[in-house]
């Protein structure tokens, strides 16, 4: 009776209501968050060009772009599922999909790629905004390509959970301020690592935001901090951690079904 | 005859309150069928359970032949269900929200004129491209109904679906119930219009504390629990020493008007015997056909 068709179907129908979502209110949801890359782009990289050279031959601006881009799509990566999840869990619509033969594998497979879609394209538009200012060649757009959407899943996995876990909005808020900025300011976006004194240094080896965005970097400048290779399978790791957790949620109900 | 639902002993418990307390029953395809019972007796529990919102305790429940949790993607095609809280979604229309429904059970184009059919039956035909946050808490109530039916699906249940709802609506989405009922869809619902009960559901269940109190036709359920209605108006109506005087009887006080189901007309002078004996005085009396409301007071009397 249920084929594979009625499954895809299912699939499709919740990816396309949760990128319509997020497509009508596209001032708020990518919008704000290009305008925030923007100026940090033309703040910090006014105050600090030409006084410091992370990398030979890239000047501190280049340096700077692909951080911001990263870190924006991540940010929203996370921000698209955990406050899809929220809303929904508030206004109590959560039910319409929760009466459906929609799987938790479907389920976690539509928020996810809605959450990658909405961090791509946050993403993108940075860059190429960011591109009229400055020219940034991109050396390897595989390795971009692979961080961008290896990191955007991994953030909105994590969003999944924090939607789940989280009740209200407030809730949500906490999760954003206590853990999705500080381990993104604290990432090396706006530094290298290699600047920071032993200890920070160390520290930053344990923040997976470091991996995603070094990683991403490299695919610009062919320069980083760690191996790609490294980071890339820390950030795979993570996010086959995540994925289990989230879906393991999802298949339990916890939260979601009473 | 085939089987619609099945609840086999279910049981749900929220820490201590015991919201369903071992239910067993079973309602038929094609049955117009009411679900009965005062506030918190369970009866949207027993609901959330069938749909797979809420899990049970103990026991299993069928849908068309389908474990609702072990088959529940089987189960749930065979279901719409309208929940109770009157939920929508802020960021659609009517018909996208339509489309969406159906489209997670797997429906697409070829749908279309059904959804089309179901707005124009629920008169919302006008409303189809407005935001859901834009409506009336009534036009809420209707696209939340054809929500449930956008799949198409054989079982339709709906949990206080006229709640706070005009008298049109109530009208128009009983028509409409009733010639889907007629074209084989079986139709669950509870409500706290015991007179709408009463005419549109062949048969009742009433729920009183998570359990089940009655369970017959309609008709039978009226006839077998009183013969007549008496109603008096009584000078100073003191409550608790009416109930008192009277209490062999099944008496229920509303509105100051004293009212007791008869079992058979001998009761009648036996009630007036009693009432001139205590010195009280009535200033009207009245017999009334017996309906569904003093079943349900006393099914569900304490
Ligand atoms: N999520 C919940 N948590 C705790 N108690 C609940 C919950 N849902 C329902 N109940 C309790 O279960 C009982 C039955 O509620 P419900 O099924 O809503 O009754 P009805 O729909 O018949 O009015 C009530 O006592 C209610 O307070
Ligand atoms: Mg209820």
């Amino acid at each position: 009776m249920i084929n594979w068709k009625i499954q895809l179907k299912g699939t499709w129908t919740l990816l396309k209501k949760e990128l319509l979502r997020f497509w009508r209110v596209v001032f708020q949801t990518v919008a704000a968050p290009v305008i925030t890359g923007i100026l940090y782009l033309l703040i910090f990289s006014h105050v600090l060009d030409g006084r410091t050279e992370v990398y030979a031959g890239v000047s501190y601006s280049a340096f700077l772009i692909p951080g911001l881009i990263m870190m924006s799509l991540l940010q929203n990566a996370f921000a698209n599922s955990s406050s899809s999840l929220v809303q929904s869990k508030v206004m109590g619509n959560i039910v319409f999909i929760l009466l459906t033969p929609i799987t938790y594998i479907q389920f976690f497979i539509a928020f996810l790629i809605a959450a990658i879609v909405r961090g791509l394209f946050v993403g993108l538009t940075i860059y190429l905004l960011a591109s009229f200012y400055i020219d940034l060649p991109i050396m390897y757009p595989g390795y971009v390509f692979s961080f961008a959407i290896l990191g955007g899943a991994l953030l909105g996995t994590f969003g999944i959970i924090a939607g789940i876990w989280a009740d209200r909005f407030d809730q949500m808020a906490a999760y954003q301020n206590f853990v999705i900025m500080p381990l993104s300011f604290l990432s090396g976006v706006f530094y290298s690592i290699h600047s920071l004194p032993p200890f920070w240094q160390k520290i930053s080896h344990f923040n997976p935001f470091f991996y995603m965005i070094d990683g991403f970097r490299y695919g610009f400048f062919g320069q980083s901090d760690t191996s790609p290779h490294l980071s890339f399978l820390i950030v795979l790791t993570f996010f086959i951690i995540l994925t289990g957790l989230s879906i393991k949620l999802l298949k339990t109900g916890y939260k979601l079904r009473g | 005859m085939e089987k619609a639902i099945v609840f086999k002993n279910i049981k749900k418990s929220y820490g201590s309150v015991q919201a369903v307390n071992g239910i067993n029953l079973t309602i038929y395809q094609g049955e117009f069928f009411g679900l009965l019972g005062p506030n918190g007796a369970g009866k949207s529990t027993l609901i959330n359970m069938l749909a797979g919102i809420v899990k049970s305790t103990s026991g299993t429940i069928k849908a068309m032949g389908f474990d609702v949790e072990k088959n529940y993607q089987e189960a749930r095609h065979s279901l719409g269900i309208v929940p109770q809280e009157l939920v929508f979604d802020p960021f659609f229309n009517v018909r996208e929200m339509l489309r969406f429904q159906a489209g997670y059970f797997g429906k697409g184009r070829e749908n279309y004129d059904w959804i089309d059919e179901i707005l124009e039956r629920l008169d919302l035909t006008e409303k189809a491209f407005t935001n859901m946050r834009q409506l009336s808490g009534g036009m809420k109530r209707r696209a939340l109904i054809a929500q449930a039916l956008a799949h198409r699906p054989p079982i339709i249940v709906l949990d206080e679906p006229t709640a706070g709802v005009d008298v049109e609506l109530r009208q128009r989405l009983w028509a409409f119930m009733k010639d889907l009922n007629q074209s084989g869809h079986t139709i669950v619902l509870t409500t706290h219009y015991l007179e709408e009960a009463e005419n549109l559901c062949k048969r009742i269940a009433m729920v009183n504390r998570g359990k089940l109190v009655a369970l017959d036709d309609t008709k039978k359920l009226i006839r077998k629990n009183s013969a007549k209605n008496l109603n008096i108006k009584i000078d100073n109506l003191d409550e608790q020493k009416i109930l008192k005087i009277l209490k062999s009887f099944k008496v229920f006080i509303k509105n100051e008007i004293l009212s007791i189901s008869l079992e058979n007309l001998e009761e009648l002078n036996d009630i007036i015997v009693l009432l001139k004996k205590n010195k009280i005085k009535f200033f009207d009396i009245q017999t009334t056909e017996p309906d569904l409301e003093k079943v349900f007071l006393q099914m569900t009397k304490k």
